[in-house]
């Protein structure tokens, strides 16, 4: 059992008394009550679970708390600069109504800002490669891309 | 030809909520009704201060709700509320519930879109809140076989036609005219003579005290007078969803809630024989740990060993210290290997005739052509992206369910069984389910949940693990045909035999969910002489309602086989699927559930049209068409596929045309339309489950593959516009992608893809 520290979303929290072999996943679901993160498959393979650690997408299922001991992790509820200013792309994905069940959604928006973060006028095929570690059961994939595009002000064009 | 057997009846296959239409939540009804009825209580909590309530009517379809009029007051106005799902307040807020689980189907969205458009109001003024569980006042429940729409398609018009009849009404009695000569616009009643105008809210206080008219006797709009309905409206959980509000099931939080996992026996129908429970119980985290013997019934409670912890990591974690050994006396010894060789000598016999038109052994031999073709689909897992979770709390006698489901009506009726608890002390909230696709009609993981939660004296959320969600799944079931089609001497197609075999459920007899295979599936009316010879095999794997059950497979097989046909013919496929439809006409009892062949033309000429039949392809590229009627929608899909000389298969663009009645959201409807496509595409690249003495062999999304952005085509829709009742859109559009795809393939390579999934064969989705 140990004690750890992360920032998460610019606060700073204490996680004592946990198995410090814990995914980040389940730190921020049941020890922070930080639901927005979620679970797909806990072995890398679907994205649901993606956070930022120091500002890159990362899978918080597959991420054992230890690691991220002092560092900053942003979720999906951080991802807005604050309520009354949302990221862009939370804006697009409302716009373009991505979601259907919505489940896979707080991952591709975190895997996504990374993804613009680094390429802000990414072109299809750079969204499809940077995208292809998330799935969409529902299969939202031509509006993710869509509302990618229009975030990154590519006005929709590919 | 008969036409009955082209009466498309929601078979029980379909139609899941008769199975469940005794079990009511009359209880959770009653607590909630003194208040604000059709709100959650935590809901109600929140909205309570800014509300002050409002007595509000029992909402009875046949309109025979009595004035017990809607006054609760505030500050001497009142809230008006003509029945159980508007609430219009004096301050102006509109609150419409949405009745029916939402698991990604838009129906939160789009069934209030119904109420408002008949109620006149401009939808940035509704807030819509999901309601409570409650036959009385809501009817079904329930999300599954598209029925929402269908269902709720006349009563919900009622719903906001009564009202809006009342507040015109009220305006009349204020101003001293006629009703007759007021007119409703998006939240006022205006005078046209003189312009004058009210707003609802300044109506509600003395609306609330008239008489609810009778719900038959409201006029409806005219469609041409729709403001809202097919409109692109985004989903009304989108903020929430979009900034990782708690909204699903696996999101509930309890005060001090704790985790747990139900451990189930590989084989379906093991039972616990002994566990090392000690061991289990010294996990770190670990609160209790016990066998829970289960009842063993299909779709409710399966013995297991429940392991309840601290967290949920915890909780996995002692799962792996567990040592089990089972009693597998009872358990399913089942191999698809197995299945799949008898399967593979049964169909090759004549088997029992299940029905049969016209005599196809004469086809047979007076023949120019005879094709054979064996066909055959495996089981599939639902995988909904949320694994099963159910959220349970035992306090004060009472069984509280949070359950991501899509038959939260159907809870109380087997959970009273299992426990014993009375069915009114068992209370449901809805909340949203991270994807269903029919995996969510049945509610095991509810039973668990209360099986883990009766014995434990804390709120507990039970949690599936992805590996645990796979390996005890309701599947979409796998089947064979052997098929035989005859081409008269004029290039007819004359004849069509299917020799396949039939899953009986092992406990009942009937055949597997999902897996009744019948004439009427064929959906080609004119062939003369037509045969099902049908072998029946027990079988012990659980089987499930898997979007569009028995069409999602089906349609694959007969509208491949049409091609086949029209191939062997010499005819060009469009020209000769229009001609098994035959002349324009209403078949069977001319009910939404009876093949209309008008439809059927029409939006496969759509299709073709959009999707540029005839027109030349370059080498290795191949288009394909498709049709289906199911779950009252006509769908019909030309596909464009560019296959390479390793068989990969790059799906370049579908083009959809449907005809699904009026729609009610074009943005919610599309979405439906596209993620079917994507869903079928991602079916036939490489998804199979198999299993080996009795446990299934796949375990998560590596060794069962969903498709990932780079492979989804470009997907182009076209909405006929008719005039027909609106059909829900979950499961229409998937049947036909599957066929329109493979025969794309073969037009494109000369290579016929009978075996699912099409990696079998080589081919390889990119
Ligand atoms: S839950 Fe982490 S990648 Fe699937
Ligand atoms: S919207 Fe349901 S999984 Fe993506």
């Amino acid at each position: 059992m140990a004690t750890i520290q992360i920032n998460v979303n610019g606060e700073s929290r204490e996680i004592s008394d946990i198995d410090p072999t814990t995914p980040l996943l389940w730190a921020l679901r049941d020890h922070l009550g930080m639901v927005g993160t979620k679970f797909g498959c806990g072995k890398g393979l679907c994205g649901a679970c993606t956070v930022h650690l120091n500002g890159t997408a990362i899978r918080s299922c597959s991420t054992p708390v230890s690691a991220v001991n002092g560092l900053n992790v942003t979720t999906i509820e951080g991802l807005a600069h604050d309520e009354d200013h949302l990221h862009p792309l939370q804006e697009a994905w409302m716009e373009h109504d991505v979601p259907q069940c919505g489940y896979c959604q707080a991952g591709q928006m975190m895997n996504a800002a990374s993804l613009l973060a680094t390429n802000p006028k990414p072109s299809d095929s750079d969204i499809d490669n940077a995208m292809a570690g998330n799935i969409c059961r529902c299969g939202t994939y031509q509006r993710i891309r869509k509302a990618i595009h229009t975030a990154a002000g590519n006005g929709g064009a590919a | 030809m008969k036409n009955d057997i082209y009466s498309y009846d929601l078979i029980p296959d379909v139609d899941m909520p008769a199975e469940f239409a005794n079990h009511q939540n009359r209880r959770a009804a009653r607590e909630a009704r003194g208040d604000a009825p059709f709100m959650p209580r935590r809901q109600f909590l929140k909205l309570s201060g800014i509300a002050g309530g409002g007595l509000v009517l029992a909402f009875m379809m046949a309109g025979r709700s009595q004035s017990e009029a809607a006054h609760h007051k505030t500050g001497g106005q009142k809230t008006f509320s003509p029945n159980a799902y508007i609430q219009i307040k004096p301050d102006g807020e509109i609150v419409i519930a949405a009745k029916n689980p939402e698991v990604g189907q838009g129906v939160k969205t789009f069934l209030p879109m119904i109420i408002a458009e008949e109620l006149e109001v401009p939808w940035e003024s509704v807030t819509v809140v999901q309601s409570e569980i409650d036959k009385d006042r809501f009817g079904p429940q329930s999300a599954g076989g598209s029925q929402s729409t269908p269902r709720n398609w006349t009563p919900l018009r009622q719903a906001g036609a009564v009202a809006r009849t009342m507040l015109i009404n009220a305006a009349a009695a204020e101003w001293g005219v006629s009703a007759g000569s007021l007119k409703a616009d998006q939240g006022f009643i205006v005078n046209p003579k003189n312009g004058k105008k009210i707003s609802y809210a300044d109506l509600a206080s003395k609306a609330a005290t008239l008489d609810v008219p009778d719900a038959e006797t409201v006029t409806f709009k005219e469609r041409s007078e729709y403001k809202l309905l097919g409109k692109f409206i985004p989903g009304v959980d989108n903020p929430d969803l979009v900034t990782g509000k708690p909204l699903f099931g696996i999101d509930q939080t309890l005060p001090g809630m704790v985790y747990a996992v139900l451990v189930k026996c590989p084989s379906f129908y093991g039972k616990v024989k002994r566990a090392n429970l000690e061991d289990v119980k010294n996990m770190p985290g670990v609160v209790d740990a016990f066998i829970v013997d289960g009842n063993s019934v299909d779709g409710e409670l399966s013995p297991g060993v429940a392991i309840v912890a601290k967290s949920t990591y915890e909780a996995f974690l002692a799962e792996k210290a567990l040592q089990v050994s089972w009693d597998k006396s009872e358990a399913s010894n089942e191999s698809w290997g197995d299945l799949k060789e008898l399967a593979l000598d049964l169909t090759s016999k004549p088997g029992p005739v299940a029905e049969e038109t016209g005599d196809m052994q004469a086809a047979i031999d007076g023949a120019d052509k005879v094709v054979d073709g064996f066909y055959t689909y495996p089981f599939l897992s639902h995988s909904n992206l949320e694994p099963q979770n159910c959220t349970a709390w035992f306090h004060g006698g009472k069984m509280e369910f949070w359950a991501p489901t899509q038959t939260p009506q159907a809870i109380a009726g087997a959970v009273s069984r299992i426990l014993g608890i009375a069915e009114e002390d068992i209370i449901v909230n809805q909340v949203r389910g991270g994807g269903g696709f029919g995996r969510r009609l049945i509610n095991d993981f509810a039973c668990e949940a209360a099986a883990v939660a009766h014995k434990v004296d804390a709120p507990v959320k039970l949690m599936w693990s992805r590996e645990a969600d796979m390996a005890h799944d309701f599947y979409r079931v796998g089947g064979f045909h052997n098929m035989k089609g005859t081409i008269d001497k004029s290039g007819k197609l004359s004849g069509l035999q299917d020799r396949t075999l039939i899953f009986t459920n092992k406990g009942n007899g009937r055949p597997v969910r999902g897996g009744n295979i019948r004439a009427g599936n064929i959906q080609a009316p004119e062939i003369p002489n037509v045969r099902i010879e049908a072998h029946e095999i027990p079988l012990i794997v659980p089987c499930g309602w898997w979007r569009a059950p028995t069409s999602c497979s089906v349609a694959w097989v007969f509208q491949s086989f049409i091609h086949e046909m029209a191939t062997a013919a010499g005819r060009d496929h469009l020209e000769f699927l229009l001609e098994q439809y035959g002349e324009p006409r209403w078949l069977g009892k001319q009910t939404s559930r009876d093949f209309n062949t008008e439809r059927a033309i029409n939006v496969t000429k759509a299709a073709a049209k959009k999707g540029n039949w005839g027109k030349k392809m370059k080498q290795g590229q191949g288009r394909g068409i498709a049709f289906y009627f199911s779950h009252l929608g006509y769908f019909a899909e030309v596909a464009e596929v560019t296959v390479d000389s390793s068989n990969n298969v790059k799906v370049d663009r579908v083009v959809v045309a449907a005809d699904c009645g009026i729609l009610l959201n074009k943005s919610g409807g599309e979405n439906q339309v596209e993620g079917s496509v994507i869903d079928a595409i991602s079916t036939m690249a490489s998804q199979e489950i198999t299993f080996e003495e009795g446990a299934v062999k796949e375990q998560n999304f590596d060794d069962f593959p969903l498709l990932r952005m780079p492979s989804q085509p470009k997907i182009e829709i076209e909405w006929l516009t008719t005039e027909h009742s609106p059909t829900g859109l979950g499961e229409p559009a998937f049947p036909p992608a599957t066929a329109a795809i493979t025969n794309a393939i073969f037009e494109a390579t000369g290579k016929r893809i009978r075996t699912m999934p099409i990696s079998k064969d080589g081919f390889r989705i990119v």
